[in-house]
């Protein structure tokens, strides 16, 4: 009986559940010094002077550095491809950027002492011209690098016909904002640093890639790879945004290295919302043509997006909005251009879906913008133009290929289970009442692009003489539950109890390579070479085992009921996975083991259909989520329970974005959001239970048949809100409402449209 | 995160407490269910010198009905008014709004003296304190005295409390089901971006709003139209009169007014108006 | 300055500084870390604790407050018989925790929650946990967990 698709509970859970997890700040570190950033307080200005000695003479200070103490190089260009005049210093160096960049370390006796003595750290500061909006800062009129001369750090083209219009019966066109907001993973960035007794740099990260944190202390610390041990506790969150390498977390490294002492350092929460990266940040222009009866010929994306301070990972996720331009639709001829620019604002990284759902936002906006310009039903006009699942593999007109999918069948079970017809007529009844409080339904329909970075990724499955399995994988769990996934994996194949089975990560010495995980790539790359080694290691237990028994190769069986091996006829006589073991170590002094470095196969595509059906009241604007249906096909499934959780959590953060959170500066570039009582991080209140579902179809691309689900939920969640509200407000005369869709935006959406209306009239 | 050093007393009577904020004036603080004081104490937006603990005497928790009003102890957790049976049965509005401040970890430990005195003109309280037509009993170095709730709320966070001084009890006036309370906000446990508040007691309709301005306000307006007759819809179209609501990202000043406007009409339907 | 009070049934007695934040004093002081730090405005509830029975953000107390009370973190959650606690037990078997970090305190105030109201409604639940945050779950399978809690023999025991 398969273990594989069954609602495994978790195996990491009862630690988590009594005695907690241990996560940087949790673990035990005597004699640690404690580390504390001075951050500006203002958005662009010139650092006059730095006054460090009132910091210094406080009592349990042990040292503060500048960036001239450091003498770190500077972050690199991201990928090679963001403008090299634009790096980042570990510490602010003669202009400061952004609100909250790091400043000074202060490193202290105790995390009191420290609190204590930033304040006493005197900056003076010039103020220069502060630039906040994208659209501003694409002008150059005031520069954060004059040496680059211009603010534009990456751009991106595919396409250029002035004509691609020209053809079609209908065009829309719409502005949109795919608006900024914060990760908020529940722990915040903490790092830890000490030298060991052998002289090595042992160092804790809360991240979600270790031989990244590894690779980039050997690089800016200049040490031998071998000096640099990386170990990953439980990390409490990430969501993209902790698998960036910060510059405090080299600093930290420098400290522990330079003082001779432990040093930790944890991040509080107002800092996390000014440090850690935003995600998002995209102002869109789209353009949408075809025939009145709805097939779509050509569409275009121009995307300007906001890198922030300084180019992060952000600043080339439109690369990944590009990837997925035309969406799950058809449409024979589509372009995209972007423009990123740097502003005075804190550096974007990738956020949960990264680039993706900015790309299925503007197009699945859009698809109702259309359908309501040639009185189609949206949910009709989605029929006709989606990809066939005939179709694949399917080359987009950005050469995106697809996979694999069947698309009109997600999008059939979600109107199925919403019941979409009686939900439009309870929508009729309640416009025809004139009651303030209106019913609203929105759809996506998405596909999106998981693994899609060429990482391979290591798995190794050894086999221990008590017949114990050690499983090393390259990915990096926190929160996925990979540990209990991998275990299922292993367990297939083996025939093994789960129990039985321990799942090592995180640590750089244990296992010697690693991608992390990031982009929804873990099961289908990682457990993947995992799944790999443990087929791996059965065949050559079976070789073992035609020795043991002299048997022929062929004639051994693997009873996966019971994890022994017998000869084909006589199961009485077993050898177990620990006397093969032995017998493997007798052989050669070798233990019975399996290392793959899978190379990726390439990405794949899940998809899915998402519906939300929303109250609005018109009076207020007050948006209430009342229902929110998912159809999400990542492939095969391989623990159901897992995978709607990561459904769960991905469709709370999609609906965040379009109901909720915002990341708001003032002109002077002073956050606005930047706790967590200001910042509207979505509670469980403004939530409903939801009704998700899966439908399965394996992708060829890998040998699980798996794709990824970790972003799924946030790419379809957001469009089915944000639609749900604009269609809320349609018979208002109301066309569109930028996200988020908070009550003063929404009423003054309904309030233009009504001095629209009656102008019109006259 | 961690609040500048501070001398800390655990007080064991009202006179004790007292004596000490005297001793000390402007740099000694009480400290009741601290969660309008610690949250700014830890961002360092107050650094007293000295915490008055007076959390602990119980002698001033209890909601009590006297013969003209309720008395409730101004060291009541939010969480003891909003399930007390004497306030669900004789002010359930009070118990009503004491039952949405904050959530549950909060309202275990705030107080309804410490929540008013801090005189926050976004908090929920202070609006239903005037809209009762309640007093606060407040104790000094010279003796008991009584407030009028219209006149404690002076100016932002500003509150007709002499340094020395302390809220002891607050008084309302019986009320009972004819009230409605009206809040919008993003999420459940932000503040209110307007609030509205209206009740009916034997002195007439009371209506109280929140965040309309830089202290709690009466929508006297609104109370006087409902007094010679005016229906809710028509009284509520006064509800922005002498209200200056700030503008923000959560709403400008024209949006506010309108929200005023539509939960006071909400508030006072449900009040029976 | 002394404070002295029980935590998960063990009299502690320590020299604190007046300053010293409640969940500071239960992690470093005695070791605890299963309470987490998640902000610092009171928002978020990783920090909860029972006091006296009661849910508490242990952030926004400071340890010379609980002086004489009785306090309660996950580590003291077990059931006497070492059993994980109702309200524990359905987490695990309800899938309501991924990172884990909001975990304690949504379990210590799910506990107070049902004690309060033993057979809440979904909205009962879901109002109730306004002041705790997670970012991974969504909260559905933590509303479901606290649900199946309430229908547990045990928490009515």
């Amino acid at each position: 009986m398969s273990i594989l698709g069954n609602r495994v509970v978790r195996r990491e859970d009862p630690k988590f559940l009594t005695v907690g997890g241990t996560y940087v700040a949790d673990l035990d570190l005597p004699g640690s010094l404690h580390l504390i950033f001075v951050r500006s307080s203002m958005a662009h200005a010139k650092l006059l002077s730095v006054d460090t000695s009132g910091a210094k003479a406080m009592p349990g200070v042990i040292a503060v550095y500048t960036n001239d103490d450091l003498g770190i190089a500077t972050m690199p260009s991201i990928m090679g491809m963001t403008n090299e005049a634009m790096t980042a210093p570990m510490l602010a160096s003669g202009t400061v950027r952004y609100v909250g960049e790091p400043i000074v370390a202060i490193v202290a006796e105790s995390r009191e002492s420290a609190a204590d003595a930033v304040e006493q750290v005197v900056v003076e500061y010039e103020p220069l011209t502060v630039v906040i909006d994208p659209v501003e800062a694409r002008k150059d009129t005031a520069l954060l690098f004059p040496d680059a001369g211009t603010n534009t750090a990456f751009t991106l083209d595919f396409g250029g016909d002035d004509a691609l219009f020209d053809d079609c019966e209908v065009v829309v066109e719409l502005d949109l904002v795919n608006q900024r907001v914060a990760p908020c993973p529940m722990e915040g960035r903490s790092a830890a640093a000490h030298m060991t007794k052998d002289g090595r740099l042992e160092f804790n990260s809360a991240t979600q890639a270790p031989h990244r944190v590894r690779d980039a202390l050997v690089g800016f610390l200049g040490l031998e790879p071998d000096k640099v041990h990386v170990v990953t506790p439980d990390v409490g969150g990430g969501f993209g945004a902790k698998a960036s390498v910060y510059p405090e977390d080299i600093v930290v490294g420098w400290c522990a290295l330079q003082l001779g002492r432990p040093v930790r350092w944890t991040e509080t929460r107002s800092e996390s919302m000014l440090g850690l990266g935003h995600g998002r940040a995209q102002v869109q222009h789209v353009r949408m043509g075809g025939t009145r009866e709805g097939v779509i010929t050509a569409y275009r994306l121009d995307v300007l997006q906001d890198g922030g301070a300084y180019p992060g990972f952000g600043t080339v996720l439109p690369f990944m909005t590009r990837i997925m331009t035309s969406g799950p639709y058809k449409i024979p001829k589509a372009e995209f251009g972007s423009v990123s620019v740097v502003t005075n604002s804190t550096p974007t990284v990738a956020y949960r879906g990264a680039g993706r759902p900015e790309a299925t936002s503007a197009i699945e906006r859009v698809m109702d913008v259309f359908a309501r310009e040639i009185a189609m039903d949206p949910v009709e006009l989605r029929r006709r133009n989606l990809i066939g699942k005939d179709e694949f593999p399917y080359t987009t007109p950005v050469e995106t290929v697809y996979d694999v999918g069947d698309y009109h069948q997600a999008l059939e079970l979600a109107l199925e289970v919403a019941g979409y017809d009686e939900l439009r007529a309870k929508q009729a009844r309640r416009r025809a009442s004139g009651d303030p409080i209106q019913l609203g339904i929105g759809l996506s329909c998405y596909v999106e692009i998981t693994n899609g970075l060429p990482d391979g990724e290591f798995g190794a499955v050894e086999v221990r003489p008590d017949g114990k399995i050690i499983v090393r994988t390259g990915t990096s769990p926190h929160g996925q539950g990979h540990v209990t996934a991998w275990s299922m994996l292993v367990a297939e194949q083996m025939g093994v109890p789960i129990e039985d089975i321990e799942v090592l990560y995180g640590d750089t010495d244990i296992v010697p390579r690693g991608a992390g995980t990031m982009g929804s790539r873990s099961l289908q790359i990682g457990g993947a070479a995992v799944n790999q080694a443990a087929v791996d290691v059965v065949e050559k237990a079976k070789d073992l085992a035609a020795d043991l028994f002299e048997a022929s190769r062929d004639d051994i069986v693997l009873d996966k009921s019971n994890g022994r091996f017998h000869v084909v006829g006589t199961p009485a006589i077993s050898r177990s996975w620990g006397d093969l073991a032995k017998a493997a170590v007798a052989k050669d002094g070798k233990s019975l083991f399996a290392e793959v470095d899978l190379a990726s196969p390439g990405p794949t595509y899940p998809f899915g259909t998402h519906l939300s059906v929303v109250e609005v009241d018109t009076d207020t604007g007050k948006v209430t989520l009342l229902r929110h249906i998912a159809v999400d096909d990542a492939g095969t499934i391989i623990n159901p329970l897992l995978a709607e959780g990561q459904v769960h959590g991905g469709i709370a953060q999609g609906i965040a974005q379009a109901l909720l959170e915002e990341v708001v500066y003032d002109l002077d570039g002073n956050p606005l959001t930047s706790t967590l009582a200001d910042y509207s991080f979505i509670s469980a209140a403004e939530l409903p239970s939801f009704e998700t579902r899966f439908t399965e179809t394996p992708t060829p691309i890998n040998a699980l048949g798996a794709k990824g689900i970790g972003e799924s939920g946030t790419i379809g969640a957001t469009p089915a809100l944000h639609n749900a509200v604009c269609d809320a407000l349609a018979h208002l005369g109301v066309r569109h409402v930028d996200m988020p869709t908070t009550p003063v935006r929404v009423w003054n959406a309904i309030n233009e449209a009504a001095l629209e209306n009656a102008g019109g009239k006259d | 995160m961690i609040p500048a050093s501070f001398d800390y007393v655990r007080a064991g009577s009202l006179d004790e407490a007292i004596a000490l904020l005297k001793e000390h004036g402007d740099e000694a603080k009480l400290l009741a269910g601290g969660h309008s004081l610690l949250p700014l104490m830890k961002l360092r937006l107050a650094q007293p010198a000295m915490l008055v603990d007076i959390g602990r005497l119980s002698e001033l928790s209890y909601v009590r009905e006297e013969k003209e009003y309720v008395a409730v102890g101004a060291l009541t957790r939010h969480h003891d008014v909003a399930t007390s049976p004497v306030a669900l049965a004789s002010a359930p509005v009070l118990a009503h709004v004491a039952g949405q401040i904050g959530d549950p970890q909060v309202r275990h430990r705030g107080t309804i003296g410490g929540s008013i005195s801090h005189g926050d003109p976004a908090s929920d309280l202070p609006a239903v304190l005037l809209a009762l037509g309640g007093t606060l009993v407040v104790e000094g170095p010279k003796g008991r005295r009584e407030i009028d709730a219209k006149d404690f709320f002076l100016s932002f966070f500003e509150v007709a409390l002499a340094p020395e001084e302390v809220v002891v009890e607050v008084r309302v006036p019986r009320s009972d089901g004819h009230w409605g309370f009206e809040k919008l906000t993003k999420r459940a446990q932000d503040w209110a971006i307007v609030g509205a508040v209206a009740v009916r007691t034997s002195n007439g309709v009371g209506v109280g709003l929140i965040n309309m301005g830089p202290v709690p306000l009466r929508a006297k307006a609104v109370e006087e139209a409902v007094a010679s007759g005016a229906n809710a819809v028509d009284a509520a179209e006064l509800a922005a009169e002498g209200t200056e609501p700030s503008a923000d990202f959560n709403g400008t000043v024209a949006y506010r007014q309108h929200v005023a406007k539509v939960l006071v009409r909400r508030a006072l339907e449900k009040a029976g108006v | 300055m002394k404070v002295e009070m029980t935590v998960n049934g063990t009299a502690e007695s320590h020299d604190v500084e007046p300053r010293t934040l409640l969940v500071h004093y239960l992690r470093d002081t005695l070791g605890l870390t299963g309470t987490n730090i998640g902000c610092d405005t009171t928002s978020c509830g990783a920090c909860t604790v029972l006091v006296n029975g009661q849910s508490v953000k242990s952030c926004t107390v400071l340890a010379v407050q609980a002086s004489g009370d009785d306090v309660t973190t996950i580590e003291g959650m077990a059931l006497a018989d070492g059993r994980m606690h109702p309200v524990q037990q359905a987490f695990q078997d309800c899938h309501g925790l991924q990172c884990g970090y909001c975990t304690p305190g949504m379990v210590m105030a799910i506990t107070s929650l049902l004690k309060e109201n033993p057979e809440p409604s979904e909205e009962d639940v879901r109002v109730g946990l306004e002041g705790n945050l997670c970012r991974c779950t969504g909260y559905h399978n933590i509303v479901e967990a606290a649900l199946v809690a309430s229908r547990s023999l045990e928490m009515h025991q």
